[in-house]
């Protein structure tokens, strides 16, 4: 297992370095001067001197990048070039907003995702089973800023029920902070519900033809203890990792159901940086995305191979 | 002495028809298959909208009206207007255009760039093979959405940035498809046989490897041009896309959040289009990939 552990990790250090090299190399993408554009409308030369010497653009360019990789290794990703406030400061404080709204939409996810493709699996070609077919069709193909916009317009404007944009802490009244964020989670977890439901049903199928179910079921089990208890469990594994991969679709879909809900979180704080032109802060939310992607990636194969018996040995 | 006479048999060769081809019988297999039908027929009707849009639309897509500002609904707007006094109908019509656009040129620059790279890994190996998959990993590392929104911004706002950005996310999938399956094809004996009578790396794998990888891919350009439709959408949500007036189905939808209360249809009709475009192509993906399943066949 320690074996496996530190090999994994050894594989991840050349993607990390792509990464890195990936997320620095979009500055380059700037037309014209980079200093000039980062230093917005105003043009003051003062600031224009300040950039040039932070980012190091009088320097070659694998130089800027060493420095560049010192700093974020050393937890410095720079500083906001409109608030003046470190980029790490922005996600410490931003990142638990967006992650609450993520477990909750993965717990929405889980709770319709997995019983839909079961149920499906279960009453294959019946009306059961094209019902939840139709729902994984409309959740991977129904845009979440959409759904977002017409769940205001019904829960917030029409019934009065929920409120329309906003988000309250769960330490200050977490009744209010359910309610703030429940839209939102729903919207996020929608899609990802719709790929639960598809490998669920597709992974049940699989194993409800394998050999041991015909045992248990030739044992004299019920059929509700074949499902659930030998079925169910086998088939949940490769759910483990696909969880992991799609937590990068929650960061993604956060930016822009955030924006509808007025929610001040990570993807909101990408998207207020792209318009305020703070590229610091554009590229320290990426490289904060992908390594957070890359870490869970891991804990996920970790998982898998933990719970998998055959894969431990 | 016992003469021999040698009998020959003529075997009748009867030619084969196309429908009995692979290809032919993936087509019949995606025709046997009511959602695949309807996915194609959307898609088609939305091609003929874009192309007709100049035609069919019953006005010019920016022409403002003071006069018919946010109206609802009726005989004269059948989507009604938006707050510049716009037809809906028509700005849904001519944004199409802008949709069909991003998902049909970002993921013919993700092929473009994704195939030839997944050949190239996939059919040399080594030190090639493990380069460009890091790279990929790297690509593959950064959440689609937010990697497009990061590189339209550095990029600058526009429609054509917008899918240079969402294509340059989309090509590590097409390099992992195309490596994946030129590993799958390469070990085959008719690689070898290729290889043993003297045909160059190139040929090889233009001629004997691509057609293979082929099936694969028209699932995944199906699906990713999906992916691509809402990436656009999203992009221009966020301002980042195509740029008013020009119509877009992402922007109609960031003007008709302000708007919710009193004129919800303007937010109701472009997300509908967007639903029904993504949704199609979905259908489509769904039934190649079932088409093309050899156990299928």
């Amino acid at each position: 297992m320690l074996n496996f552990l530190g090999r994994r990790i050894v594989q991840l250090v050349p993607t990390l370095f792509f990464v890195s090299v990936l997320i620095f190399s979009l500055q380059q993408l700037l037309p014209g001067d980079p200093a000039l554009v980062m230093a917005g409308e105003e043009r003051d030369p003062e600031i224009i001197a300040r950039i040039r010497q932070e980012y190091r653009f009088d320097q070659p360019l694998p130089v800027q990048y060493l420095y560049w990789i010192k700093g974020v290794l050393s937890g410095d990703l720079g500083e906001s070039l409109r608030i003046k406030v470190p980029v790490l400061e922005l996600v410490k404080a931003k990142l638990p907003v967006t992650l609450q709204l993520a477990a909750m939409a993965m717990l929405i996810a889980l709770a319709i995702g997995i019983p839909a493709g079961v149920i499906s699996a279960v009453k294959k070609g019946t009306a059961w089973d094209y019902g939840a077919n139709a729902f994984a069709l409309w959740g991977i193909s129904t845009p979440n800023f959409w759904l977002g916009i017409m769940l205001i317009f019904l829960f917030s404007i029409q019934l009065g029920w929920l409120p329309a944009s906003g988000y309250v802490s769960p330490r200050e009244d977490w009744q209010a902070s359910l309610a703030s964020t429940i839209l939102p989670a729903f919207v996020l977890g929608n899609a990802i519900a719709a790929i639960f439901m598809r490998h669920t049903r597709s992974a049940m199928l699989e194993v409800m033809e394998s050999d041991y179910i015909r045992t248990a079921r030739a044992k004299g089990a019920s059929e509700r203890k074949v499902i659930i208890e030998h079925a169910l469990r086998n088939a949940l594994t490769p759910v483990i990792t696909l969880g992991a991969l799609e937590l990068g679709t929650l960061l993604s879909g956060a930016v822009l159901t955030e924006q509808i809900f007025s929610i001040p979180g990570f993807g909101k704080l990408i998207v207020d940086a792209v318009f305020n032109r703070d590229y610091a802060v554009v590229q320290g939310v990426v490289l904060v995305t992908a390594t957070t992607y890359i870490t869970l990636n891991l804990i996920a194969d970790v998982l898998y191979v933990l719970v998998n018996p055959r894969l431990r040995s | 002495m016992t003469e021999a006479t040698l009998q020959t048999t003529t075997i009748a060769t009867k030619p084969v028809s196309w429908l009995e081809t692979p290809a032919g019988r993936a087509l019949q297999n995606l025709f046997e298959r009511p959602s695949a039908v309807i996915g194609l027929a959307i898609i088609v009707a939305f091609i003929a909208l874009a192309l007709l849009a100049p035609f069919i639309a019953p006005y010019d897509p920016v022409a403002t009206s003071w006069s018919a500002v946010r109206k609802a609904p009726s005989a004269a707007h059948w989507f009604g207007t938006d707050d510049l006094g716009r037809d809906i109908l028509s700005r849904v019509i001519f944004g199409t255009r802008a949709s069909l656009l991003a998902g049909v040129i970002s993921v013919s620059i993700a092929i473009a760039v994704g195939v030839p790279l997944g050949l190239l890994a996939g059919y040399s190996g080594g030190f090639i093979d493990a380069l460009i998959s890091r790279i990929t990993d790297a690509m593959l590392a950064c959440p689609a959405l937010i990697l497009a929104i990061a590189l339209a911004a550095f990029l600058g706002p526009s429609l054509t940035n917008a899918m240079i950005a969402i294509g340059v996310t989309a090509t590590p999938i097409f390099i992992r498809l195309t490596r994946g399956q030129t590993i799958n094809v390469r070990v085959e004996n008719y690689i070898e046989a290729a290889e043993a009578i003297g045909n160059s790396s190139l040929r090889i794998a233009l001629r004997h490897v691509l057609p293979n990888v082929v099936p694969a891919l028209l699932v995944q350009i199906t699906l990713s041009i999906a992916a691509a439709i809402i990436a656009e959408a999203s992009l221009s949500f966020l301002g980042l896309g195509q740029q008013p007036p020009a119509p877009s189905w992402g922007s109609m939808l960031n003007a008709a959040q302000r708007f919710l209360v009193s004129a919800p249809w303007m937010a109701f009709w472009p997300g509908l289009s967007i639903f029904l475009m993504v949704m199609s192509f979905n259908l489509l993906g769904d039934g190649l990939r079932d088409a093309l399943d050899p156990r299928e066949q």
